[in-house]
């Protein structure tokens, strides 16, 4: 067995890396499968269903980012429930 | 059935992303995985959620580092792009003068990083520098030890005969690359040469000005060596730019779980702009 205690895993950083590697697991998929096409719709710019979930999920950390600095709250159930509502609307509408 | 087939061609970049995963995104999980723990040494971590981001975000001196380096970038990019786009039109485009001028401009990107600080660091000291000595000796107090202004200069200076030569050659490339036909139809119309540098030559440099403006802005905003060597960060913390803070956080106070927090969120920092740019290059392709 390797030993991995020189990367300090938790098993919230660990559901973290799964649910990531799940997304591209089925992104692949998806794309084998269900090959993606640039369109436009309410971004600014063409965009495939990659560049999509990416823009989905660089406003989730940025949503993230900002409660913690704007509020002193442990839980993070606010900023998941707008970054995944705003991940569908981009990932739908986008 | 005909795309699985075709997709066999990314096994060629198996290799890739094989050395990608060792050297990017293992090390980027363990940042991820120290920012959420207070580490005491080897096997002694305690997971403290999101503190250290928070206490990150919320350091004062960290954001004064954070506005430094967006003034500095932008000050960059005030200055090298103009500059590079206006040398690059007084070059001649053939012939061996243009080979001779090109191989010039081309020295400074050939001197590493550190070597370009030490060489700075001694030519703008007041007491032995050239330019140091030069500029006191016309009555004009300048110390990059002392005055913060004087750092600034020294940096931007610096900073400038670095890097513009790379504008420069991306400007030129562009400018080589406009077909004759446009200039003689912009004689015809009789067009004066700033009409031809606007609707001509301005437009058609679109390109290769997104690549340079990227480049320049990852580059500068990401810059350590140089101000390390030439100011140290100082005098006071008015050099101290966010790269400089993040390595005095991680390796001279050794506060990893911080230091992971902040280098976190200094990526993604990065990663947004150059998603934006990247956004922009790619608008920009299929216009004229």
């Amino acid at each position: 067995m390797i030993d991995l205690e020189w990367m300090a895993w938790t098993t919230p950083t660990a559901i973290f890396f799964a649910v990531i590697a799940a997304m591209l697991a089925v992104m692949t998929a998806l794309q084998i499968f269900w090959p993606t096409v640039e369109r436009k719709g309410l971004l600014p710019m063409p965009t495939t269903r990659g560049d999509r979930l990416f823009l989905s999920l660089l406003l989730a950390a940025f949503l993230h980012l900002g409660f913690v600095w704007a509020t002193d709250i442990e839980a993070f159930w606010q900023p998941l429930a707008l970054s995944v509502a705003f991940g569908v609307l981009i990932l739908r509408f986008g | 059935m005909h795309k699985l087939e075709d997709n066999r061609a990314w096994l060629l970049v198996v290799p890739v992303f094989a050395l990608v995963a060792f050297n990017a995104v293992i090390p980027l999980m363990t940042v991820v995985n120290y920012s959420l723990q207070d580490i005491f040494g080897p096997g002694q971590r305690v997971f403290i959620g999101v503190e250290w981001f928070r206490e990150v975000l919320r350091d004062l001196t960290i954001q004064a580092s954070f506005l430094r380096q967006v003034a500095f970038s932008a000050l960059v990019l005030a200055i090298q792009i103009p500059l590079g786009i206006a040398i690059a039109l007084l070059l001649p485009r053939v012939g061996w003068k243009s080979s001779l001028a090109i191989i010039l401009i081309a020295i400074p990107l050939l001197v590493p990083f550190n070597v370009v600080g030490t060489i700075w660091q001694v030519y703008a000291r007041p007491d032995i520098g050239f330019l140091g000595r030069g500029v006191n000796a016309i009555g004009i107090d300048y110390n990059y030890t002392a005055s913060a202004v004087s750092a600034w200069i020294t940096l931007l200076l610096m900073d400038t005969w670095h890097w513009t030569p790379l504008v420069i050659l991306l400007a030129f490339a562009g400018l080589c690359s406009i077909p004759e036909p446009y200039y003689q139809a912009a004689r015809i119309d009789g067009a004066s040469r700033w009409a031809v540098f606007r609707h001509i030559e301005l437009p058609k440099l679109r390109g290769v000005l997104t690549i340079a403006i990227l480049l320049r802005f990852m580059d500068s905003f990401m810059i350590y060596t140089e101000p390390f060597v030439v100011t140290g960060g100082g005098p006071g913390s008015s050099t101290t730019f966010l790269s400089v803070r993040l390595v005095n956080m991680a390796v001279g106070q050794f506060d990893l779980g911080p230091a992971a927090a902040f280098s976190l969120i200094y990526f993604l920092v990065i990663l947004l702009f150059s998603y934006v740019f990247y956004t922009i290059l790619k608008m920009n392709e299929g216009e004229p």
